[in-house]
């Protein structure tokens, strides 16, 4: 199931990639709404082809900082970033940056999902068509197959790929989502709480695909579940009241934690 | 401690509080409820109310309108009335002495002595005074039917028109009528005999301002109307979505943007004659563009529909989901692809609908046209936005101040014909929203 896509990402990678497997890198990040302080000093590694989770109680600044790395924080008018974030040693706030290229390297998938209202070939193809990604028809209906496929969706939906995206169910948007950010062919994706809207099937089905999708990306979830992080995710980074409290191993983290903060969140004592 | 004891608290009084109570309660909520409903219910009864009284009186004053009497008449038109010349001039054509030729006909079935001074007044007035014209245009139409005995349809006076429909009392006495009993007698044998009927009104379409009712119809107005329409479309639309799409996605918050925002707001609210007095100042007395031209009254209702139209236009941007520009955004699109592929679509139902019920205000106003001098009395229709042209509600103000009988139900009719236009309208965008409407 290799393709075009991939193998052009896997290019790019050995291109740009860091010796120490480091994809994105953040230094002294802090991040601003208007007077009010969300981020503090936040410095971290996030390796490439794992998933790592973002988690802590609601309001810790996890869906901010999650949300600096494709600069949608840049849509927020009141919203002031400082510190350094790298991807592939790439600072993204430089001013010589273009947002529009960095978000097609970094995908996002959303916590409701949320699909254009076109039809289902419609969603995956917008990325591809308006980054000049395919030069035929041909083309694109590669890049829509592998990405719906990848995304495990192309069994359930080949049949109907002109029906609105609109009209799936719940989870099978979210995979819609995750095959439209896929099919731009990004470094990146980014998931804040993707699974927050769904039942418990469908959470499975996305954790699932998430479980495959490392293999050639660099994931980052937010997620509310501890054992959703436990589950899917390498790496785990616990936030608290703007602050990165602590950052390891996902077993590390979960069996063995160092801060006390982290301890009380992870066995439900508060949070 | 007030936590602790508040749940008790309740608990004991609930208990305490006996069935009828409760019961009680209940059916006085019940009650109020019911209140409510029927509060609305005759509300909304009231409303129906007027709006069924209103329809009934324009109709039932103004369906009569719509047809009108006429006289079908053999005319013959022999060469003799055509001047010397064979074949004719056109200005022997023009010229020709057609009243002549039409009383003419009118005599033979009325059996009327063109001799007897008297009575050939009295019944040359039946006819209505255009007969001639009308003659005219189908000889002018076909000089080849000249020699020949035609068949035509002439119009009638409007009081054989009123006496046709009904309206004319036959108690009155004589010396206070219309019409004399010798013509009341002429007319009903023209009835019986059936070349005095009622048709269908078309010149109520057609024709332009006229001092005669027969002759008067909505058909400057119309094509005033529709120019107006046209140059408001062509100016307010563009305009106003532009303005819109950047005070709502591009515009920075700022004291300039806020107050914009409120004197947009404000400019919504602004009397219409008051955008009347600008269309005077800056069109006619600054650009000099000349008085009662359809140019003016477009732009100065393309003007006043702005607000409109910037309004909705807002409204049904701000109610696309941020979910949808945030998923555009996450694959990398730009501000302004994730505004014209998504937003703009999406948001397409709204402006629309926003847009023909501004064109719908704009389409009914008078007090701005009054302004800048289109209540006038115009015949010709206009070739061009610039000719001097009227507008449908100013035509129906003018024949509302008009006294003759016909002028009444012309008035009503107008107002039918107009009230129709806005009907086609607002179903049209109806229409639209829900055939463009999506769900997300």
């Amino acid at each position: 199931m290799l393709n075009v896509q991939t193998s052009e990402i896997e290019n790019r990678a050995v291109k740009l990639g860091t010796t120490d497997g480091t994809k994105v890198h953040a230094k002294d990040v802090n991040v601003y709404y208007g007077d009010k302080r969300a981020l503090f000093d936040v410095t971290v590694n996030i390796p490439d082809r794992s998933v790592t989770a973002f988690i802590g109680p609601s309001g810790c600044g996890k869906s901010t900082f999650l949300r600096c790395i494709n600069r949608m924080n840049d849509t927020i008018p009141i919203c002031r970033v400082t510190g350094k974030i790298t991807i592939d040693n790439e600072d993204i706030y430089d001013p010589s940056l273009d947002v529009v290229q960095l978000r097609a390297r970094v995908g996002m998938v959303f916590q409701k999902p949320n699909p254009f209202p076109k039809s289902i070939y419609e969603n995956v193809a917008y990325g591809p068509r308006i980054h000049g990604l395919a030069g035929t028809k041909a083309e694109l209906d590669h890049i829509v197959q592998t990405s719906l496929e990848k995304a495990a969706l192309w069994k359930e939906v080949k049949d109907r790929l002109n029906d609105p995206g609109t009209g799936l169910s719940g989870g099978q948007q979210q995979r819609l989502c995750i095959a439209r950010a896929v099919a731009v062919g990004p470094e990146v994706i980014l998931m804040d709480e993707p699974c927050s809207a769904l039942d418990p099937i469908a959470t499975a089905k996305v954790e699932e695909l998430i479980d495959e999708l490392k293999q050639n990306f660099c994931i980052i979830i937010v997620t509310h579940s501890m054992q959703q992080a436990a589950r899917v995710s390498q790496r785990t980074a616990f936030f608290h009241l703007g602050i990165l409290v602590e950052e390891g191993a996902t077993n590390d983290i979960f069996t063995n934690p160092t801060d006390k903060r982290t301890q009380d969140y992870i066995t439900g004592r508060f949070g | 401690m007030t936590v602790e004891t508040a749940p008790m608290a309740t608990g004991t009084l609930i208990a305490s509080r006996s069935k009828q109570d409760i019961q009680a309660r209940i059916a006085k909520r019940y009650a109020a409820e019911r209140r409510f409903r029927a509060y609305g219910v005759s509300a909304i009864l009231f409303g129906i109310l007027f709006l069924v009284a209103l329809f009934s009186t324009i109709l039932v004053r103004g369906y009569s309108a719509f047809t009108q009497s006429a006289f079908t008449l053999d005319v013959n038109l022999d060469a003799g009335a055509f001047g010397s010349s064979s074949p004719p001039t056109e200005s022997d054509l023009l010229m020709a002495d057609y009243t002549k030729l039409a009383n003419r006909a009118l005599f033979q079935v009325l059996g009327v002595d063109p001799a007897n001074r008297a009575d050939a007044k009295a019944a040359a007035a039946l006819l209505s005074a255009n007969a001639d014209t009308q003659i005219r245009k189908a000889v002018l139409a076909d000089p080849s039917l000249i020699g020949k005995s035609v068949q035509l349809t002439l119009l009638a006076h409007g009081n054989v028109d009123s006496l046709m429909k009904g309206q004319f009392d036959r108690n009155i006495p004589e010396g206070r009528r219309q019409l004399s009993d010798k013509q009341l007698a002429w007319l009903d044998k023209a009835a019986e005999a059936g070349f005095l009927a009622k048709h269908f009104n078309t010149g109520l379409f057609t024709y332009g301002a006229s001092s005669k009712p027969e002759t008067a119809g909505v058909g400057v107005a119309l094509v005033g109307s529709l120019y107006m329409m046209l140059i408001v479309l062509l100016f307010a639309v563009p305009l106003g979505v532009a303005a819109a799409v950047y005070l709502e996605e591009f515009a920075p918050k700022n004291f300039l943007t806020d107050t914009i925002e409120v004197n947009i707001n404000n400019l919504a609210a602004v009397p219409s004659i008051v955008f009347g007095l600008l269309g005077l100042a800056i069109f006619i007395n600054f650009m000099g563009i000349p008085r009662s031209a359809s140019l003016v009254g477009g732009l100065v209702l393309a003007l006043m529909t702005l607000p409109t139209i910037i309004i909705a236009t807002r409204a049904a941007i701000s109610a696309v989901p941020p979910s949808i520009r945030e998923a555009a955004l996450g694959v990398g699109a730009s501000k302004m692809q994730s505004i014209t592929h998504h937003v703009l679509p999406l948001a397409v139902p709204g402006i629309l609908t926003g847009t023909i019920i501004g064109l719908a205000k704009a389409l009914g106003e008078t007090a701005p046209l009054l302004m800048i001098g289109m209540v006038a009395f115009v015949v010709e229709y206009p070739k061009t936005p610039i000719d001097a042209a009227t507008a449908l509600p100013v035509q129906i103000y003018m024949w509302a101040t008009a006294a003759e009988r016909g002028f009444v139900e012309r008035t009503a009719g107008a107002t039918l014909i107009l009230l129709a236009f806005l009907v086609c309208m607002n179903v049209t965008a109806v229409i639209l929203r829900r055939r463009y409407e999506r769900r997300w």
